[in-house]
């Protein structure tokens, strides 16, 4: 699987709150919704002109403090296909592969990659290429992997329990 | 060679030896969430099974927007009471009780040596009594409602001792400040840390809550510490199931063992906008104040109301100044109340708000306006974290909360 889009390059420690703000967390329930709130606190531009396959870029610790599956959620429905981070908050991690959304970890190419700029990553050879050269990135775990593969935790269970 | 407590513990409910990095499969013992449950119940009937895996392995509190704001918050409240009764749910506790982490703890299903999550990032409060207590995410909630299960790494282990005697106006609050101050909110990402030494064995039960529920600001994945003597007869008769401590072995491998010393501690403020700007209150004493924040998970909890209690008694908070009072709990209240606290505290003009979360996330009961300057207790300053991003969020003890109040600016403790 390959996805290429632009970048929307961000800093460090990116925290939940500013990606799909607390006022909206039990207010907002329609996944379209959120989408058209994401990353509201950071950046009042983004939800306005992201397009579908486009890639997140952070620093450290990207999506920290409060838990809140919104945070992936939104993103991921406003047409983020991938996010590239130094590293990820743990509950952001999982929440992202739990909604199907790649997570790649690559200090080298985070620090490469231009904002705004068009990039390619390939999941199943495990490289981002974009102008300044490609990056290796190591695969998930393949548990891990499964889940993301059948395009998230619930689609996953379904076809485990054999609901689907 | 000898294991950590987190990973005796994931070795134990995997039911094979395990080391740092491996993926295993677990039951928890216990699954929490909280308003978001109506999300969760939504997600849960996409699974397709009509039935819990166990639905006692739930508990489920209404806490963080209580009363409901509006409509939309009933609406959760409701859909969550409607599951409860269909699912036959037993540990559910309506919107009078408390903050989750708080009930949990009172009613006796906190426990050493169990496996607990909870759809809330502060889960890893739970390590306060030798918990493996971590936050997991909505459809993970769901999930273990269909098959009891979820996954998780087996996480390194950071151990942080801390050596010494608090000085005076200094607390536990300013200690975790300090540590994630110091090691910042990547510190420990995916790792579990382990707080020990002397003085986390002779602190109270709700100062060393503090640690491991700020243990999530380091980025770890859970906060653990041996239960001491008080916790232990904390659970007695209170304990709701038997259960037997899990420790570090002695020759467990840490991946790093950092130390503090205490003894020369000073009152911290973490300032806007990340809980690790952390700063001696020394630097930014003076700074004007609009509103004090005294709640949530962190720090409401009784000997806090103690402490606020003290310093506010005879004395009136600034003109310029609201102070809203939120109890971690009922009991907690109720308590407070009994002991004259509450009185004490309502005299000198703070407003005593209902025990839940309030404006800890910016839902309601507190939101503060543009360019406005909040002095809280609890976890969380980020930008927009109490419900606007055009004020600014400051974190401290309730010693300097209240000391702070009654100034109208950011204050000594020390000194006054
Ligand atoms: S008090 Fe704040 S941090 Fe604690 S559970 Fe409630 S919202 Fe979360």
């Amino acid at each position: 699987m390959s996805i290429k889009g632009k970048v929307w390059k961000y800093g460090d420690d990116i925290n939940t709150d500013v990606i799909f703000p607390g006022k909206y967390t039990y207010t907002i329930s329609d996944p379209n919704e959120m989408a058209e709130h994401a990353l509201e606190d950071l950046d009042p531009d983004f939800a306005k002109n992201v397009k579908e396959n486009d890639i997140i870029v952070g620093g450290k610790n990207f999506g920290c403090g409060s838990g809140r599956e919104q945070a992936a959620v939104c993103i991921r429905m406003a047409g983020i296909r991938a996010v590239i981070a130094k590293s990820f908050s743990r509950l952001y991690f999982r929440n992202c592969v739990n909604n199907g959304l790649p997570v790649i970890v690559s200090a080298e190419a985070v620090d490469a990659i231009e904002n705004g700029e068009i990039i390619e990553v390939d999941m199943d050879k495990g490289t981002i290429t974009c102008a300044a050269g490609t990056f290796e990135f190591p695969a998930l775990p393949p548990e891990v992997r499964g889940i993301f593969e059948d395009g998230g935790l619930i689609p996953h269970t379904k076809k485990i329990l054999g609901t689907d | 060679m000898g294991q950590t407590f987190a990973e005796k513990i994931l070795s134990k409910y995997s039911g094979r030896t395990v080391v740092p990095g491996e993926i295993v499969e677990v039951k928890p013992d216990i699954a929490m969430s909280h308003d978001n449950t109506a999300a969760i119940s939504v997600t849960f009937e996409q699974l397709g099974v009509d039935k819990l895996d166990d639905p006692d392995r739930h508990v489920i509190v209404l806490d963080h927007c209580t009363p409901p704001a509006n409509e939309k918050f009933a609406m959760n409240h409701k859909i969550t009471r409607n599951f409860v009764k269909k699912h036959g749910i037993k540990h559910f506790f309506d919107i009078e009780q408390g903050i989750c982490h708080q009930v949990i703890i009172e009613n006796g299903l906190c426990l050493p040596g169990t496996v607990m999550v909870g759809a809330d990032s502060h889960s890893t409060t739970y390590g306060a009594f030798g918990a493996f207590g971590t936050g997991i995410g909505r459809s993970e909630t769901a999930v273990i409602m269909a098959t009891g299960k979820i996954w998780f790494r087996v996480p390194e282990t950071i151990k942080i001792i801390i050596h010494g005697e608090f000085p005076d106006g200094v607390g536990s609050k300013d200690l975790i400040l300090k540590i994630v101050g110091e090691i910042k909110a990547d510190g420990a990402l995916y790792k579990a840390v382990e707080f020990a030494g002397p003085t986390i064995e002779n602190m109270t039960i709700s100062s060393r809550i503090v640690l491991p529920n700020m243990a999530v600001e380091l980025g770890a994945k859970i906060g653990y510490m041996i239960p001491n003597e008080e916790t232990l007869e904390y659970l007695e008769g209170r304990a709701q199931k038997e259960f037997e401590v899990v420790e570090s072995d002695p020759d467990a491998h840490f991946e790093k063992v950092l130390e503090f010393d205490i003894s020369d501690l000073v009152p911290q403020i973490a300032c806007p906008h990340t809980v690790d700007n952390v700063k001696p209150i020394t630097e930014v004493e003076g700074t004007k104040i609009d509103e004090v924040f005294f709640g949530s998970c962190t720090n409401a909890r009784l000997e806090d109301f103690e402490v606020v209690a003290e310093v506010l008694k005879g004395n009136q908070i600034h003109a310029d100044v609201r102070m809203l009072v939120f109890p971690a709990s009922k009991d907690i209240f109720l308590e407070a109340m009994r002991l004259g606290y509450v009185q004490t505290i309502a005299e000198a003009g703070a407003i005593i708000m209902n025990t839940g979360c309030g404006p800890c996330m910016g839902n309601h009961e507190g939101v503060p306006a543009d360019g406005e300057v909040v002095l809280a207790t609890n976890n969380r300053n980020y930008k927009g974290r109490l419900g606007n991003n055009e004020s600014e969020v400051y974190l401290s003890s309730p010693l300097v909360s209240a000391h702070s109040a009654i100034k109208g600016f950011i204050t000594d403790p020390r000194n006054n």
